[in-house]
């Protein structure tokens, strides 16, 4: 059988983890497909490669589509996300003049209470110039980016931090320059600048919002409607690579895959950290236990809810003046709910009866009525208990 | 009509150079080098210039984005040069390797010039970097082949002509390079002794 060629661009992260691990383990065969993984540098890069047909799919930001279909970059053909290939990874890191303040507060890093890392974090400011806490994030559009800010959102740090663009493989060393005094990153770059003596990790982006979505599969709108069957069998293949991820033991191979040369080339022990949730917070060695620091498809994490796109559009509507009612349905319409349900169908992928809800109203995973049977959700909660009808913000 | 301000980001002094050279050649411009990625935010928007010029596969161009969405008022807006009416040029652009990011307003007919020559210049680095990977690889093919015909001269009592012939041979009969053959018999060789 001829495999038809898919050009995939990624950028190097374990949460690539979907689109190599499809190649790599023969789903993308299983559908006849042979994909072409394209390393990429920037996520500018990426929307380039896409909006320019150089690449078929992108492993992208999922806020970036988005800010695309806000208007907020060059004016390339539409962007649509077909599924979530990852929620949570993402890790809150801060120099070592900050770690050691909060220390001596008597703050012991557990990683985990966003309340605890918050309030340390004020009393060691400080220890930067005054009125100036800068974090580096990788993209202007990511969820990380949405993490700091949701994070700080009501403090007087919120009107103390600015934000700033920092390529993760440098993120290590802007934090060791003084560049900037903490960052928000996608692993393995977290744990890179603790094994470089360069950070202490802080927080979990999870321990923030429980379900953040990280990572989608974004094809252009052109490339799912002239090629539907292509575009089924990608998300497919893609899809059960992401069952795969999440299936108990896997996650040593998968780091093994993902270190190899062509891919990250980076030591497996390094990759291994955030994909088993065994994290060393500082150089030292403190390790701490996040079961589930990253998923790639336990509780319906690849659904794309309509309402993420709702809740990741406010907030990029209200930095840039643009009117919420209008970019909170343009926002909506690229995440694709009827392609993952026309596609998944046949791969059995729990489809909820409703393609958007209420965000941030479960505290732990529950059993909800799908569209055969039932499904479970997982926990979405925020730390601080906001809940986000998109009903209300298109309104 | 007023020089055009131009900062270039390479941190490989050669190429940074070659880039200026072919931009000199389009005009009268005042180009600024930037070769070190720590606080290029910071450098960029002090020189406030007309045009950035950076290459496309660059993780640095993650920042630029970041200050064409800055837009404070003492900010000029910056944008990332994708024209739809000369779609070619921005094709040919982001093919050859180089993005641009321009100031808001500036006319089309003096980024176009300016554009030229660093896509001339890219091509030039691509062409250069595909010559020295042939190099190499001649070298390699060149390196495995001499190995593979003592391997041969020493086993069979053959001179160098003859070995050669028999690789040369096998090659042709299984329709594969004589260097891979060459690689092939290498490897069992190692396997064997």
């Amino acid at each position: 059988m001829t495999l038809v060629p898919l050009r995939l661009g990624y950028v190097p992260l374990t949460d690539a983890a979907p689109l190599i691990v499809a190649q790599e383990l023969g789903f993308a065969a299983e559908e006849g497909l042979v994909f072409d993984l394209i390393r990429l540098q920037s996520w500018a890069q990426s929307r380039d490669m896409l909006g320019m047909g150089g690449i078929d799919a992108a492993h992208m930001l999922v806020p970036l589509p988005i800010a695309q279909r806000l208007g907020l970059g060059p004016a390339y053909p539409d962007f649509d996300l077909v599924m979530v290939l990852s929620a949570g990874g993402q890790a809150i890191v801060v120099s070592a003049a900050l770690a050691v303040a909060m220390r001596a507060q008597g703050h012991g890093f557990g990683f985990d209470d966003p309340l605890a890392a918050r309030s340390a974090l004020s009393g060691a400011i400080g220890a930067v110039p005054p009125g100036r806490l800068r974090v580096g994030v990788p993209f202007p559009f990511s969820t990380q980016a949405e993490l700091v800010l949701r994070w700080l959102d009501g403090t007087d740090l919120a009107d103390q931090v600015s934000i700033h663009t920092v390529p993760p493989p440098l993120m290590a060393d802007a934090l060791a320059s003084g560049e900037v005094d903490a960052f928000c990153v996608g692993e393995p770059w977290a744990s890179y600048a603790v094994e470089r003596g360069a950070g202490t990790l802080l927080l979990a982006g999870r321990a923030i919002w429980a379900a953040p979505p990280e990572k989608g599969l974004v094809l252009t709108r052109d490339f799912a409607g002239t090629r539907p069957d292509d575009t089924g069998r990608l998300m497919r293949a893609v899809w059960r690579a992401c069952r795969w991820l999440d299936g108990p033991d896997n996650r040593g191979t998968a780091a093994e895959i993902l270190s190899r040369p062509e891919y990250l080339n980076l030591p497996p022990e390094l990759t291994e950290r955030g994909l088993l949730g065994r994290l060393h917070v500082s150089a030292s060695g403190e390790v701490r236990h996040y079961p589930g620091f990253i998923r790639f498809h336990d509780g319906a994490a690849n659904f794309p809810w309509r309402s993420l796109a709702a809740l990741l559009a406010r907030r990029i509507a209200r930095q840039h003046g643009l009117d919420l009612p209008w970019a909170t349905e343009r926002a909506m319409d690229c995440f694709r709910t009827d392609l993952y349900r026309q596609h998944l169908r046949s791969a059995g992928a729990d489809l909820p009866g409703a393609s958007a809800r209420i965000e941030g109203s479960l505290a732990q995973a529950t059993v909800v009525s799908a569209e055969k049977g039932q499904m479970i959700l997982g926990a979405d909660a925020f730390f601080d208990g906001e809940t986000f009808d998109p009903a209300f913000a298109a309104r | 009509m007023a020089r055009l301000s131009i900062i270039v980001v390479e941190r490989d002094r050669e190429r940074a150079l070659r880039i200026v050279d072919g931009l000199m050649i389009s005009g009268d411009h005042a180009i600024t080098v930037i070769s070190e990625e720590t606080g290029l935010a910071r450098r960029i928007a002090d020189q406030k210039p007309d045009i950035v010029l950076i290459d496309v596969t660059d993780p640095s161009r993650d920042v630029l984005e970041e200050l064409a969405l800055a837009s404070g008022p003492m900010e000029r807006p910056v944008a990332m040069f994708v024209d739809r009416s000369d779609e070619q040029l921005t094709r040919a652009a982001i093919e050859a390797g180089v993005s641009a990011y321009v100031v808001d307003g500036l006319q089309p007919d003096r980024i176009k010039p300016i554009l030229d020559a660093a896509i001339a210049r890219f091509h030039m680095f691509h062409k250069m970097r595909a010559e020295l990977a042939a190099t190499k690889a001649a070298l390699e093919d060149r390196k495995i082949i001499d190995r593979a015909k003592a391997i041969l001269m020493k086993a069979r009592g053959i001179d160098e002509e003859a070995a050669y012939a028999l690789l040369r041979k096998t090659a042709m009969d299984q329709k594969r390079r004589v260097a891979d053959i060459a690689q092939q018999l290498v490897m069992a060789a190692g396997l064997l002794t």
